[in-house]
């Protein structure tokens, strides 16, 4: 298999989503992730792409290609400089939502993957990292 | 802007959604249909997503919003075709779901459509 690049993607505007959740896609796809594999990352990729734009003012969407003690994933990093998360275990919580939003995105998205880190300070802004093994 | 068309079989709508949604075309269906259950004066609902590959929070949301809002003006609204790999992967989101009928596909869709609008009717006193 040949090596892949990792790549950014702005995540700016409500399209950049539908972008995002495509990169996904086509990455897993060439990197013969099952089908249910496939749409558990694109529906987090979905989730927090959102939140960066609703939440975050936009950012950036990193894919990764991690590979570690044999084996190889892929790996999502959603940065923003918007005012970050005062109460990381209240967001996460099913439910939770300062929007009007489901407030599933969080603890539904830290589900559908396999490792989940949230990182964020009040005013300098948050980073949650998504990875999906093979 | 594109639009998902509404098609009108007898009093039943139908919508089939063939395109990756985003936001606003999901926000402009749900005002579609309001305003088109009540100029079709339309008893039901099929929403077909056997095209999507993916359902997150926000077009949940919008399938529980037709829903809520469709039988608000007195038409039931079920959600046909569903994607193996999507049901599954709602459930581990944690989508409520227990407000939305489902279906199958079309014709089971219509098949449930019909069965509850006959019960409907029945009960209505004259
Ligand atoms: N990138 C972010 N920046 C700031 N706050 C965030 C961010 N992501 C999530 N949040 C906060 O966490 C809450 C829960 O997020 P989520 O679980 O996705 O639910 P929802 O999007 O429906 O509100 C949000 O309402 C928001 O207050
Ligand atoms: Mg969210």
């Amino acid at each position: 298999m040949s090596q892949k690049e990792p790549e950014t993607i702005e995540i700016k505007i409500s399209e950049d989503i539908l972008r995002a959740r495509q990169s996904v896609r086509t990455c897993m796809v060439d990197l013969g992730f099952s089908l249910i594999d496939q749409t558990k990352m694109v529906t987090a990729a979905s989730e927090l792409a959102r939140n960066t734009i609703d939440y975050g003012k936009g950012g950036t969407m990193r894919i990764e290609y991690p590979a570690e003690e044999g084996r190889t994933g892929i790996r999502l990093i959603f940065l923003d400089h918007g005012p970050g998360i005062a109460d990381i275990q209240q967001a996460l919580k099913d439910g939770f939502t300062t929007g009007s939003g489901l407030g599933l995105g969080l603890g539904g998205s830290k589900r559908l993957v396999n490792d989940f880190e949230i990182r964020s300070e009040p005013d300098k802004g948050t980073q949650v990292t998504v990875t999906r093994w093979r | 802007m594109d639009k998902i068309p509404i098609l009108k079989l007898g009093n039943i709508l139908l919508v089939t959604i063939q395109i990756d949604m985003h936001d606003q075309l999901a926000i402009a269906l749900q005002d579609d249909l309001t305003a088109r259950i009540v100029s079709a004066h339309a008893k039901g609902v099929l929403i077909d997503i056997s095209s999507l590959e993916m359902v997150d929070s926000f077009i949940g949301r919008m399938l529980g919003n037709i829903a809520a809002m469709s039988q608000a003006l007195g038409a039931q609204t079920v959600v046909v075709g569903m994607r193996p790999a999507v049901a599954i992967t709602i459930v581990e989101l944690g989508l409520p779901m227990e407000n939305i009928q489902t279906a199958l596909n079309v014709e089971r869709g219509v098949e449930k459509l019909q069965r509850a609008m006959e019960k409907y009717e029945k009960g209505t006193p004259r």
